[in-house]
C-alpha cells in the first residue's frame, strides 16, 4: 500500500512577515515549519498505516533545498522516505499539482493521498483539489474525520457553521484534512536520528513533466496592509464606559 | 461586451446575501452577467435577483434532488462556462464556493484565486490575503476563463437601477461518473450563525476561564444576532470547538463588529479577524496585545462588562 502525503514547508505562524523583492517575502528571520495541515496529513498517513500493518508513507513535496528541513520532520514523525521536487521560482496552483502528480507518477501507484486543507502562505486552497483531478481521484477536503474501507473510504468534512457531510469516497481516494482530525505525534530523539538516514530522492520540474512554465496567477505585488490607527480605551467606571462604546458604535464607528 | 458569470449559491433554497456583492462587481465592471443556479425551481432566485442586472440566469436541473454534489456540479459549471463564453466567473469564498470553482478550475486548468478581498475584471487582478492576513497579494490573472472567489463582506451590495428580468436558459445535467457518494448531512439543530459570513462576531479567548462562562458571551451574541468565534488558546483549553477557531489555523472572518473578550490578542489570531472593520476588545490586562489592535477598549472582568453590554445593547436597540 503506498500511502502519500503532501508536506509544503511556510514560516511559523508566530513569524513576522514583510514583503521583500516583487511578490517575495524577506527570509531573514523567519521560522521555516512543515505547514501545520500537514502535519495532520502526515499523522493520518501513518495511522493508517500502522492499522493496516502494510505499506509505506511517501512524503511528497515541492520547494527550495530548505524545504528538506520539513521533509526530515515528516521523515522523523514516521514517514519511509520522500520524493522532492527541488524549485526556487513561484509556481501557479496548476503547475504545482501538475508537478506533485508527475511525482507521484514516477514513483508508484497511489492507494490515498494525504494534504492540508490549505498551506499558511499562499492560503490558496486549491492545489489539493488539483492535484485529484489529475490523479483522477475522488476528493474530499475540510476532512475532520477518516476511515479506511476496502470498497470507499469515509469521511466526515465540516461544510459549514455547525453542520457535518458524510461521504464516501471510491479508492484510491485524496483526502485534505482539517484541525479536529488527529494531535500529530512529536519526533522522538531516536527518530530525528533515524530520518537523517532516510531516502529523500530530488527530482526536477523537467522530472516530473513541468517542461515549461507558463504561470495562469502570477504574484504582482505584495503589501503590508495599513495599521489601524490606535484605538481608544475608554476610561471611568463600567455604568459610563459601557453606555459610552455602544453610542460610539452606533454613531460614530455605525455598526451596529 | 464580455461575459462574467455569477455563481448564486443557495442556502435552504434561499439567495444567500453573500451573492449580491458577486453581483454588485459584475454589474460596477459593466459586465454581460450570466446567474448560474443548481436547483428545482428558478422562482424563487429570480425574484431574489431581481433588483440587480443580470442578462441571463442559467437553470441547471435534473440534479435528483439533494444538494451540493462536487463532481456534477463542477462539471456541468465548467460546461457552462465553456458554452456561454463566460471570460471570468465568480463564487462567493465559502466552503461549497472553494470546493466548486477549485474543481471547475482542475478541469479547465483555469486560473483561481480564493478569497479574494477586491476584484478588478478588467485588469485581471485580485487583491487576496496571504500568510494568515498579514501580507495582502496582487495576483495577475491569465487565460481564457478567470475564476475569483470573494470573501464574504468585502464588497457594499448595491442594486442597479431598475434592476431587470433575465432570459432564464435552462440546461438539464448530464449524469456524470462520480467517485464521491454523499451518504449523509448531519446538521446543528442550534443553527448557528455562519462566521465567515456573519456581521457581527463575539469572540472569547482564554479569559472566559471555562466552557459554562461562553454562555456570558451567547447572550450578548442573541442580542447582536451575531456569530460566536473563540481564540485557539480557548480552543485548545476546550472551552470552545474547533469549529468556532478565528485565527490563522482557524477560520478567517472578515465582519462590520468584532467583540473580543478575554482575548489577549496573539499574531495568529490577529491574522484571522484583521480585516474587521471595527474591532472591540474586553480584557481585564490592561497590557493584552488586543488593545494596540482594537478600534475601541474596555479595560475589566468580561464577566461585569459583558452582562452590561448585553443589557444596554439591548436597550438601544429597542430604540
Amino acid at each position: 500500500m503506498n500511502i502519500y502525503v503532501c508536506v509544503k514547508q511556510v514560516p511559523d505562524t508566530e513569524a513576522r512577515i514583510a514583503p521583500e523583492g516583487e511578490g517575495t517575502i524577506r527570509e531573514e528571520g523567519i521560522k521555516w515549519v512543515m505547514n501545520p495541515y500537514d502535519e495532520l496529513a502526515v499523522e493520518e498517513a501513518l495511522r493508517l498505516k500502522e492499522s493496516q500493518a502494510d505499506g509505506e508513507v511517501i512524503v511528497v513535496s515541492l520547494g527550495p533545498e530548505r524545504a528538506q528541513e520539513a521533509i526530515r520532520m515528516a521523515l522523523a514523525m514516521g514517514a519511509d522516505r520522500a520524493l522532492h521536487v527541488v524549485c526556487d521560482q513561484y509556481l501557479d496552483h496548476h503547475l504545482v499539482a501538475k508537478a506533485l502528480a508527475g511525482a507521484i507518477q514516477s514513483d508508484g501507484a497511489p492507494a490515498m493521498v494525504f494534504a492540508g486543507r490549505q498551506a499558511i502562505d499562499d492560503d490558496g486552497f486549491q492545489v489539493h483539489l488539483r492535484l485529484a483531478h489529475l490523479l483522477g481521484m475522488a476528493a474530499a477536503t475540510d476532512v475532520r474525520e477518516f476511515a479506511w474501507g476496502e470498497d470507499g473510504v469515509g469521511v466526515t468534512r465540516e461544510i459549514e457553521e455547525g453542520a457535518l457531510e458524510k461521504l464516501t469516497l471510491a479508492a484510491p481516494a485524496l483526502v485534505a484534512v482539517a484541525r479536529g482530525i488527529n494531535t500529530p505525534r512529536y519526533p522522538t530523539l531516536p527518530n530525528i536520528m533515524k530520518a537523517k538516514k532516510k531516502e529523500i530522492k530530488q527530482l526536477s520540474l523537467a522530472d516530473v513533466g513541468v517542461a515549461e512554465v507558463a504561470n495562469r496567477e502570477a504574484i504582482v505585488g505584495l503589501v503590508t496592509p495599513p495599521e489601524k490607527a490606535q484605538g481608544r480605551v475608554l476610561a471611568g467606571e463600567h455604568a459610563e464606559t459601557v453606555p459610552e462604546l455602544v453610542r460610539l458604535l452606533h454613531d460614530e464607528a455605525k455598526a451596529v | 461586451m464580455e461575459k462574467t458569470g455569477v455563481y448564486l449559491e443557495l442556502k435552504d433554497g434561499n439567495v444567500k446575501p453573500t451573492n449580491f456583492e458577486l453581483l454588485t462587481l459584475a454589474q460596477q465592471a459593466g459586465r454581460e452577467v450570466t446567474g448560474i443556479m443548481f436547483g428545482d425551481d428558478p422562482a424563487a432566485t429570480l425574484a431574489a435577483i431581481s433588483e440587480y442586472r443580470v442578462n441571463e440566469l442559467v437553470h441547471v436541473g435534473g440534479l435528483g434532488g439533494g444538494g451540493y454534489q462536487p463532481e456534477l456540479w463542477a462539471a456541468q459549471l465548467a460546461e457552462v462556462i465553456q458554452q456561454r463564453g463566460l471570460g471570468d466567473c465568480l463564487a462567493t469564498c465559502s466552503a461549497q464556493g472553494r470546493d466548486l470553482l477549485s474543481r471547475v478550475a482542475a478541469r479547465l486548468e483555469a486560473a483561481l484565486v480564493n478569497d479574494c478581498t477586491s476584484v478588478d475584471l478588467d485588469a485581471r487582478i485580485a487583491d487576496k490575503p496571504m500568510y494568515g492576513g498579514k501580507l495582502v497579494a496582487r495576483v495577475r490573472l491569465a487565460g481564457d476563463c478567470r475564476l475569483y472567489t470573494l470573501r464574504p463582506n468585502s464588497i457594499i451590495p448595491a442594486p442597479a437601477n431598475g434592476g431587470g428580468s433575465p432570459e432564464v436558459i435552462a440546461v438539464s445535467a448530464d449524469a456524470v461518473a462520480s467517485g464521491i457518494k454523499i451518504r449523509e448531512i448531519v446538521k446543528d439543530i442550534s443553527e448557528r450563525i455562519e462566521l465567515t459570513e456573519a456581521k457581527i462576531i463575539v469572540t472569547g479567548g482564554r479569559g472566559m476561564g471555562s466552557a459554562e462562562s461562553f454562555g456570558v458571551l451567547k447572550e450578548l451574541a442573541a442580542v447582536l444576532g451575531a456569530a460566536l468565534g473563540a481564540s485557539r488558546a480557548a480552543v485548545d483549553a476546550g472551552y470552545a470547538t474547533q469549529d468556532m477557531q478565528v485565527g490563522q489555523t482557524g477560520k478567517t472572518v472578515n465582519p462590520v463588529l468584532y467583540v473580543a473578550c478575554g482575548v489577549s490578542g496573539a499574531i495568529q489570531h490577529f491574522a484571522g479577524m484583521k480585516t474587521s472593520k471595527v474591532i472591540v476588545a474586553v480584557n481585564k490586562d490592561p497590557e493584552a496585545p488586543i488593545f494596540e489592535k482594537a478600534d475601541y477598549g474596555i479595560v475589566g472582568d468580561v464577566f461585569e462588562v459583558v452582562p452590561l453590554l448585553t443589557e444596554e445593547f439591548r436597550r438601544a436597540l429597542r430604540e
